[in-house]
């Protein structure tokens, strides 16, 4: 093995590290194998020690970069602190999330560094050279691409399109980097953080999605999805014709110009199946469609459709999960994971 | 206040796409063309800005001829200036967002706005490359916006998973729109039959004087391809409550839930 480092950037909140750092982790690896680089991950924060202790069960080095001025976010002070960790330590690739965070200031580092940048890949081929996934158009298309600079390459990871395998190895080397900032160095200062989903997962982060479209006739029709997503432990999603009308807020759109999920289960009730909806969520693991019309364009995606009122339905299969339970009761969701 | 938008035109969201023979490129005859449609939000945001406060809106494409239809359009929405540069050699995003922030510079400007993403290669990333260039503070994928002139300040809102985050900076600055910061108006007739007789200002690469060996591409596509198809969906037959069983019990057979 070369002593060219792979880095991953982590991202953590208060449950600890977050799930899209540890399949950038496993992504990572998988790059290590084929360019033959040591895999390390890069920490950014203040009071950080229990995450970077957190990371160095997994993985063999641990950066951690601490600073008072990084006890909240701002991508200028990120920019500029692994920006000094770059300039000492020379890495060959740097892997985040394209969550809000990793998009936000991946590319601005990019454009500090001029170096390339490859966004939201979802999977690797590996050929004479290294081939990045993407998913371009909406997902009506992939583009296979290549990185033809000599330099350091970036590239962010779509949540959910790596699997986190979990090496336990021997306990990392954590190492504590100091980077130079001052108060001017904020440029965006964050005030405060309004949670607008409550307990439920986030949609990139949620293993079953249960989604209503304009066929949930109101605002108010979305406890039934609630009800049913809760049970599941799931997230509840929705259409742009819903954010449009006013029923839920455009976090919750799924779509073309909402979020893109992939989800091991997608249920949608009331919606059509528009190309832009698609978009959002046609790499789910399977689709289930609830619609009245035997002709809506989401059950030529369906894995399962049932023709019928969803009214009547949803609450057919709450009870019926409700008197079984589901595996998530046995084991917890990522037991029945492993299983598939 | 001087306010820059940054537009460009992608196929209608809702066609299928053909893949070209040498498979790098899709098919673009005779297909519709659109704005962006997050530059749609940029567009309003600018110019409820100028609305306000006064001053001017340029909307800048960097692209092929056919895109100042779009900026017609812009136009027609009631943008003051709109600017092409003839961006037919340049496939590379960096490249692109090099010559955006190489015309936005000698332009001036306090407010910049660019869509969340362009929604043909999803890239999401130039208009924090153009703050990035420009050294000025960046708050991307934004919802709210809310401008105090006098102190140079802008407070908004801005996605994060699960919620919003409220974030100040000082201007000039950069902005990428999020959908939900506004609703996007329509243009007024005497608005579209103003566009047809403004002109559009075109600027070729070559007077810009760019180094060109710093806008070589680093990023190649070299092969583009459909999706895999979804295996045949099943249907399921029959009345309820059976036909909800049978799909529960299917789920947990195959262990989904
Ligand atoms: C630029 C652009 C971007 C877009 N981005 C997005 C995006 O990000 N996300 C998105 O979703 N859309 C997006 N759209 C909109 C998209 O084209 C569709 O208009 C939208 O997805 C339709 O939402 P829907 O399926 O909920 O509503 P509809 O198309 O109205 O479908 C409602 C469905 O509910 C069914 N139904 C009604 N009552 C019942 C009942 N009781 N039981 C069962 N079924 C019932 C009907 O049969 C119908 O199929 C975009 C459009 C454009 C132009
Ligand atoms: N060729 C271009 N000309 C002008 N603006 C662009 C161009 N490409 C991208 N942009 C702007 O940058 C935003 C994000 O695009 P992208 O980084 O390509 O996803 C778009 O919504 C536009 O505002």
């Amino acid at each position: 093995m070369s002593d060219k480092e792979i880095w991953v950037i982590a991202e953590y909140d208060e449950k600890g590290i977050k799930k899209n750092t540890w399949e950038s982790v496993s992504a990572a690896r998988l790059l290590s194998e084929h360019l033959k680089l040591k895999p390390a991950v890069v920490i950014l924060g203040n009071g950080i020690q229990r995450f970077a202790e957190e990371l160095s069960k997994e993985v063999e080095l641990v950066y951690s970069i601490e600073h008072l001025l990084l006890s909240k976010y701002d991508s200028n002070a990120y920019v500029s602190s692994i920006y000094s960790l770059i300039k000492d330590k020379k890495p060959a690739i740097i892997i985040a999330s394209a969550t809000f965070r990793g998009k936000d200031y991946i590319p601005m580092l990019s454009a500090k560094l001029d170096c390339g940048l490859i966004s939201d890949c979802v999977g690797f081929e590996v050929k004479d050279t290294i081939l990045f996934k993407r998913a371009v158009y909406g997902g009506r298309l992939m583009a296979a691409v290549m990185y033809e600079g000599a330099e350091l390459l970036i590239v962010t990871i779509r949540p959910r399109s790596f699997e986190h395998r979990k090496i336990e190895t021997a306990k990392g080397e954590i190492i504590q980097f100091k980077p130079n900032l001052e108060q001017n160095d904020i440029l965006v200062a964050v005030r405060e953080i309004i949670k607008e989903v409550g307990k439920r997962p986030d949609l990139s982060e949620a293993d079953i999605i249960v989604s209503g479209g304009r066929g949930m006739k109101g605002a108010e029709n979305f406890k039934l999805l609630e009800e049913l997503a809760d049970i599941l432990g799931g997230a509840v999603g929705a259409s742009r014709a819903v954010v449009d009308e006013g029923w839920m807020p455009h976090l919750f759109q799924i779509g073309q110009t909402g979020r893109v999920v992939s989800p091991m289960l997608y249920i949608a009730c009331g919606i059509s199946g528009a190309p832009q909806h698609l978009a959002g969520m046609s790499t789910s693991k399977c689709i289930v469609a609830i619609n009245k019309d035997p002709n809506a364009p989401i059950f030529k995606i369906a894995d399962y459709g049932i023709v019928d009122d969803l009214f009547k339905v949803v609450p057919v299969m709450i009870q019926e999960i409700k008197s079984e339970g589901t595996r998530n009761d046995k084991g917890g969701i990522f037991a029945w994971k492993m299983l598939l | 206040m001087k306010i820059i938008v940054c537009v460009k035109e992608v196929p209608d969201t809702a066609i299928a796409l053909k893949i070209k023979s040498d498979s790098t490129e899709i098919e673009t005859e005779n297909i519709p063309w659109v704005i962006n449609p997050y530059d749609e939000y940029a567009m309003e945001e600018a110019l409820r800005l100028k609305e306000r406060f006064g001053g001017n809106v340029t909307a800048i494409t960097v692209g092929r001829k056919r895109a100042e239809n779009i900026l017609r359009n812009c136009f027609a929405l009631g943008a003051d200036r709109a600017l092409i540069i003839n961006g037919e050699s340049f496939k590379d995003n960096l490249a692109v967002s090099k010559i955006l922030t190489k015309v936005i510079k000698n332009m001036g400007y306090d407010v910049i706005l660019c869509g969340k993403e362009s929604v043909d290669y999803g890239y999401a990333q130039t208009g924090q490359i153009i703050a990035g260039l420009l050294r000025i503070p960046c708050v991307s994928a934004i919802k709210k916006l809310d401008i105090s002139p006098s102190t140079k300040e802008a407070v908004c809102h801005r996605e994060i998973e699960g919620g919003l985050e409220v974030v100040k900076c000082s201007l000039p600055a950069v902005f990428t729109a999020q959908k939900g910061l506004n609703v996007p108006r329509y243009a007024s007739l005497s608005g579209i039959m103003k566009a047809k007789k403004t002109k559009i200002e075109t600027l070729e690469p070559d007077a810009l004087d760019l180094n060109l060996s710093n806008y070589k591409a680093k990023i190649k596509i070299i092969n583009l391809s459909y999706p895999p198809k979804r295996p045949e969906g099943k249907i399921i037959q029959g009345t309820l409550p059976d036909t909800a069983k049978e799909l529960v019990r299917s789920l947990r057979e195959a262990r989904y839930i």
